[in-house]
């Protein structure tokens, strides 16, 4: 008897995400860097627990291999989490959804006289006395929520998008984003932690020896090699998530940091905050574990002749076939100003770095290095460039 | 019995072409939680009594607001799966998904009641990415196999 092979879902989910696991991980395509990080983070930590921690462990406290262990163990679960989970990536929009969308944004435009361009695509909604454009993604046809922006990289939406970050290997948006703040926070402790250890033990030995503490520290190579790396990294990391917390007190995120979108300017404030830090943390740190809307593992059935019609574990399915004489209505937001005549809106950034983005009606950078939560400093930046660089 | 009829619902075929789909949008008025517009569409005039289609969002609406709550309960879920590395997370189900789960029992319910009996069918939300609630014309309803009764979540990262 042959076995059916069972087609999920996210054989078929388009974007630019590798799956792994059956579909139970999401990842980028360019996982060098993120590799990197893992060589990084577990050398490091067997270097530490193999030279250092059993001169410790009896010369000063059991208790330093053990809090090693659990911090090491810790940074770990909370990189794999940012990296393997749906960072919030919004489902691209089915074929009768982008019809409907595009008939309403035609009786919006009325008739354009031919050789002039249609006006861009943006909806205005009110949110707390503050007029936030969403924006039309021509690659995911839907009116992106919100916070949400498009990723270049991964070619996806991403909900309450921060930044691409190569480094993890993942975007970093409304799902993973505590995990991603978590890791950066737990690896500047880790970091902390194996320094100041690192330092502890070359100077208990050169005061053993009676030795100069430089002398006794090239006795011991690998304590050499980790204060190197934690130097360098603590910089990084440190500063990373510094500014992290920054945003998390402001409840912004790093694209909207990057692009100014609340920086003040033409009263411009940000309607998401809550205006008190603690409320902020809460929300960001303490909200609800969103689900992930992206359903890769269901399961999927080919009809004959027609678009792939996709089946459902909830129980109130769709109709996913298209036929020519579908009519849609659609029932539109309370827009007020609905279409800009300019390119641009004007709280866009100018472009300050390439972009392989879709659409024109996006402004830039989707596409973001964080400096990376081990930015060594010898090593470049590997894909994308630094826009924000500074403000880590 | 109610699940017959909804199994009736399921095995339905397309035989009609599609004539009218509603999509009821994503209020953002409040912010990034997800609450739909309860403006009531016209095309949907003659087909439902506009009390009932009020009803529906509405509790739809508290439904994700009781799951987007930040209550004593979400942080001691927080915390909880926070101290255990989050890997709490892959035996247990969050709040949202049992919530999730409630609202799809409510949809079905809603189905067979009310909707089903008018000629419309109405979508889960979480399926379009919660951008969307779509009312589907009855005829126009495909289902290429038979769906379990149930509900299930696949567990994913």
């Amino acid at each position: 008897m042959i076995a059916k092979k069972v087609t999920r879902k996210w054989e078929k989910l388009p974007g630019k995400n590798s799956f792994c696991c059956d579909g139970r991980v999401m990842m980028a395509r360019q996982k060098g860097v993120f590799y990197l990080t893992l060589f990084l983070i577990t050398g490091t930590c067997a270097l530490f627990f193999a030279f250092e921690c059993p001169y410790l462990a009896v010369h000063l406290s059991a208790a330093v291999p053990v809090c090693a262990v659990i911090l090491f163990l810790f940074v770990m679960a909370m990189l794999l989490r940012t990296s393997f989970s749906d960072p919030g990536v919004l489902p691209r929009a089915l074929p009768e959804e982008a019809s409907f969308i595009e008939m309403e944004i035609e009786a919006a435009n009325g008739s354009v006289p031919a050789g002039q361009r249609p006006p861009p695509r943006i909806r205005n909604v009110q949110i707390n006395n503050q007029i936030v454009k969403l924006k039309y993604c021509y690659t995911c046809k839907i009116f992106r929520p919100p916070r949400a922006s498009h990723c270049s990289i991964c070619d996806n939406c991403v909900d309450r998008f921060d930044h691409h970050c190569p480094w993890v290997g993942n975007c970093v948006g409304k799902r993973n984003y505590r995990y991603f703040y978590l890791f950066t926070l737990s690896l500047s402790l880790l970091t902390i932690y194996i320094f100041t250890f690192d330092i502890v033990h070359v100077t208990l030995r050169s005061v053993f020896y009676g030795s100069v503490w430089c002398v006794a520290a090239l006795t011991l190579p690998s304590t050499v090699v980790e204060v190197l790396v934690c130097f360098f990294t603590l910089w990084s990391v440190v500063g990373l998530t510094g500014f992290h917390t920054y945003l998390i007190s402001l409840n912004q995120t790093t694209n909207e940091d990057i692009k100014g979108s609340w920086s003040g300017k033409n009263r411009v404030q940000n309607p998401y905050s809550h205006k008190n830090i603690v409320k902020n943390c809460c929300e960001v740190l303490c909200g609800p574990t969103y689900p992930s809307v992206l359903d890769r593992r269901g399961v999927m059935l080919e009809s004959s002749g027609s678009t792939p019609c996709k089946t459902s574990d909830v129980t109130a399915a769709t109709a996913n076939t298209v036929t020519p004489n579908e009519v849609a209505f659609f029932s539109l937001q309370k827009t007020t100003s609905p279409l800009i005549p300019n390119e641009h809106s004007p709280d866009e950034a100018p472009p300050s770095i390439a972009t392989t983005g879709h659409d024109t009606a996006t402004s830039i950078p989707e596409e973001e290095d964080a400096t990376g939560p081990n930015g060594s400093a010898p090593k470049a930046p590997p894909t994308t460039i630094l826009v924000k660089e500074s403000s880590h | 019995m109610a699940t017959e009829q909804f199994h009736n619902l399921q095995d339905l075929r397309h035989t009609a072409t599609l004539a009218t789909k509603v999509f009821i949008q994503r209020d953002y008025r409040d912010g990034t939680v997800c609450k739909f517009q309860t403006k009531f569409p016209e095309e949907l005039d003659n087909r439902i009594e506009r009390a009932l289609f009020e009803d529906t969002i509405k509790t739809l609406n508290n439904y994700y607001a009781e799951a987007e709550k930040i209550s004593g309960q979400s942080y001691l879920e927080g915390c909880l799966a926070c101290a255990s590395a989050y890997i709490i997370f892959l035996c247990m189900e969050t709040r949202y998904e049992k919530v999730l789960r409630k609202i799809s029992m409510y949809i079905q319910e809603q189905n067979e009641k009310i909707y089903a009996p008018r000629g419309l069918l109405i979508t889960d939300p979480v399926e379009r990415g919660m951008r969307v609630i779509s009312f589907v014309d009855h005829a126009g309803w495909v289902s290429e196999e038979n769906r379990s009764s149930h509900v299930s979540f696949h567990k994913c990262l």
